[in-house]
């Protein structure tokens, strides 16, 4: 029987360390909303996604009731929408509308994100694709809970950077349409390598089409757990140290597991994942970086951070899973910059460069995430940076991501304040030196060599 | 059969232990362990009880104890008891 002092470690997490389940996210299939004309696909996806998701944020709070841990998002993600326009859908502006619909949905049945304004286009895209990425910058100005990832490569694949150079055009857009807001259409618009279908994180969440009609998946957080059970084994060795952030995994995943399968029983929708990911809020006690400094450094981005990064990374998912029947999504230490206080405050010391950053996204789940660069920086550096970025995950096999947010009218030393979850920080330097001939070249960088497996 | 667990934490003073008790028992509440300590005045508890019988929807059983709570303040929390089997026992 469950004792006292097991009672009061759950309560504790959840009271002082931050524990939460960070997201219930209901991925939805709309391959059968298409249609050749335009306003009925609307009012398919709009009344398919009612209908599936009207009682998601009810089920989600009667759960935090009555286990007492806070749910802290309810989100949907839905089948990237370049598929679903792509019959009815003749010009951007078409596309846009269809994020409206989504927006609206979103706002009728209580989400504060939906994903899927997403197109895959790691080897190529078709017209619908480019209408799609090409209504971005409209359609994320006219929404407020939309959001959009585009994939742009994978390691079967190679990388598509056609599409790489377009993105870089289209993040500056983005930024250039939503600059009264400090450029927060980029913080909603998300480019990936080898983009997972089940991922229930926002931005980059979508429904891929390898998925069921209906189906949720559960991401999880503590990240100020980890931290606070590593402050009992201070000065010890790597073999405790590993086992420590094991364990408190375990203990953190198992809680994510058993919000997912209640909230499966409760909405008769099948169980996906879980996604073993260590998500930081801009709350104090809630980041990885802080994580970092108790196993050893002074600040993120210390020498050392790629290591501790690498190992942190390695542990949560060992003890992850275990906790859980079925693990997807990201599954990792997520590193964003201005959802996170402790990489803050390590940009602000001078300690975390975007090229450190870049290493670090070498070993951990995402990539270069929620980082500000000033305004004036070019579209073609930022498809550099993004190709970077692809690359490391096209040829580890792994997930990589960008999403950068030019910022208008700043520059490094200003700051930039986001607000809410996606929280502050400050505008980092970029290389300076040009990469135009390289990202004008055109056409893809073919699949790397151990991608020809069969 | 669902059993939930009760948790008080806070300040020690006469009575607390009776003004939840009697809560309970007059919404048909069984109380199955108790286990409590008082380290520095402060006063930790925890009941695994059986609300298989109340006529009372979980959410306002919830909300009544929380607020009997703030009456003779303590925090009172009530969880099913699934959350602290997940996380502690495989």
């Amino acid at each position: 029987m469950i004792n006292l002092n097991e009672v009061s470690e759950t309560n504790e997490m959840i009271e002082k360390e931050n524990l939460d389940v960070r997201t219930i996210t209901m991925g939805i299939s709309l391959l059968d909303c298409i249609d050749s004309d335009l306003e009925k696909v609307k009012k398919n996806i709009y009344d398919k996604i009612y209908k599936y998701a009207k009682d998601l944020v009810k089920t989600g709070k009667d759960i935090e009731k009555e286990f007492g841990i806070p749910i802290v998002n309810k989100r949907i993600s839905v089948t990237p929408i370049a598929l679903i326009g792509a019959a009815a859908c003749k010009t951007p502006s078409d596309f846009s509308e269809l994020a409206i619909v989504l927006d609206e949905v979103a706002k009728a049945v209580g989400v504060n994100f939906i994903g899927g304004f997403s197109a895959l286009v790691s080897k190529g895209m078709t017209p619908a694709d480019e209408m799609l990425i090409k209504s971005i910058p409209e359609a994320l100005s006219k929404t407020d809970r939309v959001c959009s990832s585009i994939n742009l490569g994978s390691t079967k694949t190679g990388i598509n950077m056609d599409a790489v150079k377009l993105m870089g055009e289209i993040i500056k857009e983005t930024a250039e349409y939503t600059r009264e807001k400090d450029s927060l259409g980029c913080a909603k618009l998300v480019v990936f390598c080898n983009a997972p279908d089940d991922n229930p994180f926002m931005a980059g969440a979508f429904h891929g089409v390898t998925e069921a009609d209906c189906i949720i998946n559960v991401g999880v957080s503590g990240p100020g757990v980890v931290k606070t059970a590593l402050e009992k084994v201070r000065g010890k060795d790597f073999e405790i140290l590993c086992e420590t952030i094991k364990k408190t995994a375990f203990k953190v995943t198992r809680v994510g597991q058993l919000v997912a399968k209640e909230a499966s029983d409760r909405l008769g929708v099948p169980f996906g994942i879980v996604d073993l990911s260590l998500a930081p809020t801009p709350a104090i006690g809630d980041s990885v970086a802080d994580i970092l400094c108790e196993i050893g450094l002074e600040y993120a981005g210390a020498p050392g951070t790629t290591a501790a990064l690498a190992l942190l990374n390695d542990q949560v998912k060992k003890g992850g899973v275990m906790a859980s029947s079925y693990v997807g999504g990201l599954s990792g230490a997520f590193i964003p910059v201005s959802e996170d206080q402790g990489m803050i405050n390590a940009v602000e010391a001078g300690a975390l460069t975007l090229e450190k950053l870049e290493a670090m996204t070498c070993v951990c789940s995402v990539g270069l995430d929620m980082i500000a660069i000033p305004g004036d920086t070019k579209a073609t550096t930022i498809s550099g940076i993004i190709a970077d970025e692809l690359a490391i995950g096209m040829v580890n096999q792994k997930t990589t991501a960008v999403r950068i947010i030019p910022v208008i009218g700043k520059t490094v030393g200003d700051n930039v304040e986001f607000g809410g979850l996606l929280g502050h920080a400050p505008i980092m330097p970029v290389n300076k030196f040009s990469c135009d001939d390289f990202i004008n070249r055109g056409g893809r960088i073919p699949a790397p060599i151990h991608s020809f497996k069969n | 059969m669902k059993k939930t667990i009760i948790t008080v934490v806070g300040k020690d003073g006469v009575g607390i232990i009776a003004k939840i008790c009697t809560y309970l028992a007059n919404n048909n509440i069984n109380i199955e362990d108790i286990s409590q300590t008082i380290t520095g005045g402060f006063f930790n508890m925890m009941m695994i009880t059986d609300m298989n019988k109340t006529s009372k929807p979980f959410g306002d059983i919830s909300d009544e104890l929380a607020q009997i709570g703030e009456e003779i303040g303590v925090v009172i929390k009530c969880q099913r008891e699934e959350i602290f089997d997940s996380m502690h026992r495989i």
